[in-house]
């Protein structure tokens, strides 16, 4: 730790690893990808920036408790299946909304969009949580 | 469309989730547990309402259809669970509310609880054996952190007992369910049920319902797999044992049920010849265990041991009669030890102490709790006219009819020693005279306090008279439930017919 | 393939008892990965190995061209390996708690709770 090279590095990597696991989250739509894996990468972004500075840095960064940020991401996961419930079908059945928005065109929201991003919260809620708790110098 | 199927598990997760969320807001994760909890109970009833008056309610989860696709499926004995899981939750929410400290709430205790819950119902309405596995890991893991909040030492101690038992009878779980699915390539147990009778080698079948005996026998503690059981269940906070006492060890039993009336029924003389003697074992070596013990915990947690036997026994003899009785049994002993456990934690309240030599005194300073102590523990030994008068009863005259006497013998002998256990709790806490204070005596109970220490216990107490008064009732529920059980022709058509109707 | 995958389940299987028969903690973690890696790895093996053939569906078609592998193994074992990974975090923060509260790694010393 307190290494200048890997601070300097990690500095730089962690929003690139944010901005892949974004991509990969969007990705994971039609192709392979999806929040699990994203939500391990960015995950991997914060145990990374926890190694080069530490646990209070990494807190800072983030702003948001981190048990937080898991609960709101299993709420929106729950909640996504519930939509289906509406419409007379069973829950966790997918359903897809079109509708255009002006600068960007027709656009689809789904579901299975919501889940993913409540999977993505969960993931990065959980393993931030984990690793912070390990890595706490005071327990 | 039937939402009330996949309600009980959406709505202590949504609670779960919620409180979570709001981690530092304890006062909306208290209203919102009481809340979420009492609503699981009234759509339990609901529920049970429903699959009474309807059949078996089946949900395809995310409409992909049933063999292929996560099937939710509520039959009477689910609906009877998931019931009883709302009620126990309800009770002990209310009962914590009052006798937990602020540190163990603000570690998580109540999105835990419900995070618990949510796990137990997933077990009991899930209709794919994999979707089990991953409802008992969701249990298991809420039950691992409710283990240890706290973290005194006895607790690490219990706990790292206990998770590692229940880690091995997961793997062994999903070893079976990886050969299972090796096998026939299918993981609904409707499914299951109908391709595993057309399996030539049913040597191998046998094989693979031993490893899910195994699996599920550490997780209802059976014979001779039960020692997690009594060296974790009285280390932490009383909510929290009274909660594990009256559903954990029940979802391993009910797991047992499913798999052993609808999965494996090929060689029932040689699998359920297996679980009665696992059962007559149980039931002894628990009783002794409590004999032995002078800790007010320690003796209910061995009984939970030893009336997790006469489960067994009512699905070992595998007649409609002793399915029956079994039902029964299983409703009875989750509201009554939930109860003793719950009163365990008053007594403390009142005495500081579970160890039955610094209480005492009780009948004549809180005649009260007496009665109510009374009523569960007499049911627990199978005093008539309360509840577990009628579930030994019931299952003593099955096992009569089976022609297995011996199972009966030990039943009935199970039956005074647990009377004796209950006597000597008697006898020391709230007989003998109350021994001299050592340290200074905690204050009394009052107000609000009290209201919602008494308030589940009573309300326990009056369920369990009113099984005994109205055992007929629940005696007709219990019997179409084990006649849903004994005929996987009804479960396989409602979740497959349906499917191939359409 | 199979036989060999085979072998080296009945390894892990054993190595992973092996380990929990000793008497430190972490040891016994250690062989409590090693059981659920073995048990996902016969998931993988028991449902039949294919090579080279993803169950993708190509463009313009609804179902797979050809004989594909199954998917359903996969995931199982992605879902059984995240479980196990959670519950593994959880043991690894119980150990050193643990080990905090009793001050040893012997397991022959956490006698409290026995009876």
């Amino acid at each position: 730790m307190g290494s200048m090279i890997l601070r300097t590095a990690a500095g730089f990597l962690l929003p690139l690893l944010l901005l892949f696991s974004l991509f990969l989250m969007l990705r994971g739509h039609d192709e392979p990808g999806g929040g699990f894996i994203a939500g391990l990468v960015a995950a991997g972004g914060f145990a990374f920036y926890t190694f080069a500075f530490d646990t209070r840095h990494t807190r800072r960064l983030l702003r948001v408790d981190t048990r937080s940020l898991l609960g709101v991401g299993l709420v929106m996961a729950v909640l996504s299946g519930v939509p289906a419930a509406f419409f007379g079908q069973p829950f966790f059945a997918s359903q897809w909304f079109r509708f255009t928005l002006p600068p960007f065109g027709e656009v689809t929201v789904s579901t299975p969009l919501l889940f993913d991003i409540g999977v993505y919260l969960v993931v990065v809620g959980v393993i931030t949580t984990i690793v912070l708790t390990l890595a706490d110098p005071e327990h | 469309m039937n939402p009330e199927i996949a309600l009980p598990i959406l709505i202590p997760l949504l609670g779960a989730a919620v409180s979570v969320a709001f981690w530092r807001h304890m006062a909306l994760q208290r209203h919102l547990a009481v809340l979420a909890t009492g609503a699981l109970l009234a759509i339990g009833l609901v529920l049970l309402w429903e699959v009474w008056h309807g059949g078996i309610l089946v949900m395809d989860m995310g409409v992909w259809p049933a063999p292929f696709g996560i099937a939710l499926v509520a039959d009477l004995l689910a609906a009877i669970m998931v019931v009883l899981a709302g009620f126990t939750g309800f009770a002990v929410t209310l009962y914590s509310l009052v006798s937990l400290d602020r540190e163990h709430e603000n570690f998580g205790y109540y999105p835990l609880l419900q995070l618990l819950l949510a796990g137990v119902c997933g077990a009991f309405l899930t209709g794919d054996i994999f979707n089990l596995f991953v409802w008992f890991e969701v249990m298991l893991i809420a039950s691992f952190a409710l283990l240890v909040l706290g973290g005194r030492r006895t607790q690490m101690e219990g706990g790292l007992k206990y998770v590692t038992l229940n880690l091995i009878a997961s793997a062994i779980f999903l070893t079976a369910v990886g050969l299972l699915y090796g096998m026939v390539g299918t993981l609904n147990m409707a499914d299951l049920a109908v391709k595993l009778a057309q399996v030539e080698a049913q040597g191998l079948v046998t094989v693979l319902s031993l490893l899910f005996m195994i699996a599920f026998g550490i997780k209802a503690a059976a014979f001779p797999l039960f020692f997690w059981l009594p060296a974790s269940y009285h280390t932490p906070p009383v909510a929290i044992s009274a909660v594990f006492a009256g559903l954990l060890t029940k979802v391993g039993v009910y797991a047992l049920y499913r798999v052993f009336t609808l999965i494996f029924t090929h060689d029932v003389g040689y699998t359920h010849t297996l679980l009665l003697w696992g059962a007559g074992l149980t039931m002894l070596t628990g009783v002794l265990g409590a004999a032995a013990q002078f800790e007010f915990r320690r003796i209910l947690s061995f009984h939970i041991i030893s009336q997790i036997g006469y489960m067994l026994m009512g699905l070992a003899l595998f007649t409609p009669l002793a399915l029956l009785g079994g039902i029964f049994y299983i409703v009875h002993h989750i509201v009554v030890k939930t109860n003793l456990f719950l009163v365990s934690g008053v007594a403390r309240r009142l005495q500081g102490s579970y160890e039955l030599r610094d209480l005492g005194g009780l009948y004549r300073s809180a005649p009260g709790l007496s009665v109510l102590f009374l009523i569960p523990a007499l049911s627990l030994a199978g005093m008539p006219p309360l509840s577990g008068f009628f579930g030994k009863f019931i299952l003593v005259r099955a096992g009569l009819e089976a022609g297995a006497y011996a199972i009966v013998f030990v039943a009935l002998l199970v039956g005074l020693l647990t009377l004796y256990s209950m006597l000597k709790i008697w006898a020391e806490v709230f007989w003998k005279a109350a021994p001299e204070p050592t340290s200074p005596s905690p204050a009394p109970l009052q107000g609000p306090e009290r209201l919602l220490l008494y308030a589940p216990i009573s309300a326990m107490a009056a369920v369990t008279v009113a099984i005994g008064l109205g055992a007929a009732w629940v005696y007709d529920v219990a019997e179409a439930a084990a006649a849903q059980l004994l005929d996987p022709a009804l479960y396989v058509e409602a979740v497959l017919g349906r499917e191939r109707l359409q | 393939m199979e036989p060999l995958l085979a072998l080296v389940i009945g390894g892990l299987y054993a190595a992973a008892l092996f380990m929990m028969l000793r008497r430190s903690i972490v040891k016994l973690v250690i062989g409590l990965m090693l059981l659920s890696n073995a048990a996902n790895l016969l998931i993988f093996t028991a449902a039949g190995l294919t090579r080279g053939v993803p169950p993708l569906v190509p463009e313009g078609l609804t179902r797979p061209d050809g004989l594909s592998a199954d998917p359903l193994p996969q995931a199982l074992v992605l879902t059984a390996i995240v479980i196990s990974f959670g519950v593994l975090a959880f043991a690894v923060v119980l150990i050193h708690r643990a080990y905090e509260a009793v001050g040893t790694d012997d397991l022959r010393r956490l006698r409290d709770t026995d009876t």
